[in-house]
């Protein structure tokens, strides 16, 4: 496992303390997990994902992501209803560790209320968690 | 006197174990127990009996049971008589097999991991599926599991079950699926006893449906027609067997379109004993394996590049994913997953394949016997091993007079059919001779 310093945490998502990150693009919510989370979890070898259309409340959990020492829940970082999921996922689950905020993005969300996006946390507040 | 000597705990003991905990008596320790869950009255057991005595019992017991071979017996209907070769009773008994238990550690469990992953071979070849568990307690929790499966995967919360799926099994699956809101369909069966899926038709909340293939009137299920009908209404097709003898010569239900097969193995070199313990055989294409409960073994390479084996994808599994695992009953029948493997190598392909061959033979021979002797078979279609035969009105008194000659003339179906009150089930294995064929029905015609 990498020092937090050599993990990335862009300046444009937004964090759980369950470390999934979220970002406003245009409409949408874009989902996935930080890079301290894949990182922790180690080579992630399956993704399991919501069906389309599915809503879930803020919190609630909408796959699994399995690596080769664990399989941890996936929590929604902000309520509403998933339009699309990154199918890819299902061949390259590695992409969860190459890219965790590009390529290896989990779920697209209709928010219920965009504005909810503005409780996560930033990157600094994320950064304060991650060093305790 | 010793009384409770299986009791590990004296009463100093117990009263030692009370204190640390904190707790007055045992009835106190208890108390958190709501007291409907109780049982309050006394066991009112016998006296314990000295082990002769208690012998004696035993055998007094066993007198009043028909057992083969001294009895003649027809009854198949989730429990086979087949011969079991001297080679499987013998490796069976092996102490590094009866000892082994979950074999967690790789590195000293090998031998354990490569014969469990040679039973999921060569169960995945008889089922016609990608990946098969290392076993489930029987038939019945395999279906129960099967369905399950499918609920997940659909989201669906209906399930349809043939009603001629063996009726043990059909109230396994209820224990388990209707106390959690799941909801049971039973298609009912036709008159040439296979299982009859109109009611399927413009249905769009099925979650799986369900075949027995022999069913257990013995007929061939058209599985194809099944997988077609599940498919068409975005259902898993979930089809297994109670005979797995019969899969030597039919079709395997994976190459005829099944989802997930479930059966029962116990006739791959596991005694008919008084009804277990049995092998539970669950498989599923590849596509559904992340969502299969239980065991598996995986081939693997070590650091030198060597073959090895080990427990895989264990991820889904209890010890490490608590209440969010894909089940909560992973036990196992390894040990009979074991003995079936060994059975199904002593045979070989060829070998299992003249068996199956031989006990439809067998059968056929019977099952003419009777329209010869002027019987109706009721349902025409194909069979295996098992047949169903029409006696007229009163042959209950030939079947008792024939159970005191030590011949036990099939099943009476009305026991779970009760409109089919002169339909009797019949089996025949290798077992059978046909001198003891011919004897029947000089019986069932004086």
């Amino acid at each position: 496992m990498k020092d937090i310093s050599e993990l990335k945490f862009p300046e444009n998502v937004r964090y759980t303390k369950d470390h999934e990150w979220a970002r406003l693009e245009g409409d949408v919510v874009v989902a996935g997990i930080s890079d301290y989370a894949q990182d922790q979890l180690g080579d992630v070898v399956y993704v399991e994902l919501p069906q389309v259309q599915d809503r879930f409340e803020n919190g609630e959990v909408f796959g699994t992501v399995e690596s080769v020492k664990a399989v941890s829940e996936l929590f929604m970082p902000i309520a509403g209803e998933v339009i699309a999921i990154n199918a890819t996922l299902s061949d390259l689950p590695e992409r969860v560790n190459s890219d965790p905020y590009g390529d290896g993005w989990m779920i697209h969300i209709n928010p219920s209320d965009p504005a909810a996006l503005e409780t996560l946390m930033t990157r600094e507040a994320y950064l304060d968690m991650l060093k305790g | 006197m010793i009384t409770m000597r299986f009791f590990p705990h004296t009463p100093e003991q117990i009263q030692q174990m009370l204190t640390v905990v904190g707790a007055e008596s045992l009835e106190s320790l208890f108390s958190g127990i709501p007291e409907e869950c109780r049982r309050l009255r006394e066991m009112n057991l016998p006296k314990a009996l000295s082990e002769w005595a208690l012998n004696r019992h035993m055998e007094d017991l066993s007198a009043g049971l028909a057992v083969s071979p001294e009895s003649k017996i027809y009854i198949g209907a989730g429990r086979y008589d087949h011969h079991i070769p001297a080679t499987v009773s013998s490796l069976k008994s092996r102490s590094e097999f009866l000892t082994a238990y979950t074999p967690y550690q790789p590195e000293i469990s090998q031998g354990t991991l490569q014969a469990i992953y040679e039973y999921q071979t060569l169960a995945a070849r008889l089922m016609g599926m990608d990946v098969v568990t290392a076993s489930h307690y029987d038939g019945a929790t395999a279906l129960s599991e099967a369905l399950l499966m499918a609920i997940r995967k659909t989201r669906r919360k209906r399930v349809a079950l043939s009603s001629l799926i063996h009726p043990f099994y059909r109230r396994v699956a209820q224990t388990y699926l209707e106390p959690a809101g799941f909801e049971i369909l039973e298609l009912p069966f036709l008159e040439n006893g296979l299982t009859d899926l109109s009611p399927l038709e413009g249905a769009t909340d099925i979650a799986a449906l369900s075949l027995q293939s022999p069913n257990f009137f013995g007929c061939i299920e058209d599985l194809k027609a099944g997988g077609q009908k599940a498919h068409e209404t975005g259902a898993l097709f979930v089809a297994g067997f109670t005979e797995a003898l019969a899969y030597g010569l039919l079709k395997s239900p994976g190459s005829q379109g099944a989802d997930i097969v479930f059966g029962e193995g116990q006739s791959l070199g596991i005694p008919v004993t008084f009804g277990g313990p049995g092998l539970g055989m669950l498989g599923c294409t590849s596509e559904h394996t992340r969502n299969l409960p239980g065991r598996l073994i995986g081939k693997a390479k070590d650091m030198d590049g060597k073959d090895g084996f080990v427990l895989t994808l264990a991820t889904r599994e209890q010890h490490i994913r608590r209440e969010k695992a894909t089940s909560n009953i992973c036990s196992n029948n390894s040990h009979c997953a074991l003995t079936a493997a060994m059975y199904m190598a002593s045979l070989g392909k060829s070998g299992f394949c003249d068996l199956a061959k031989l006990n439809h033979d067998k059968a056929a021979y019977l099952r003419r016997q009777f329209t010869d002797a002027g019987f109706r078979i009721p349902f025409s279609s194909p069979f295996f091993n098992e047949f169903v035969v029409e006696f007229p009105e009163g042959f209950e008194t030939t079947y008792q007079r024939l159970v005191e000659k030590k011949i036990v003339a099939g099943l009476p179906l009305s026991t779970f059919y009760p409109e089919l009150s002169v339909q009797y089930l019949f089996c025949v294995t290798e077992t059978t001779s046909r001198e003891d064929m011919d004897a029947l029905i000089q019986e069932v015609t004086s």
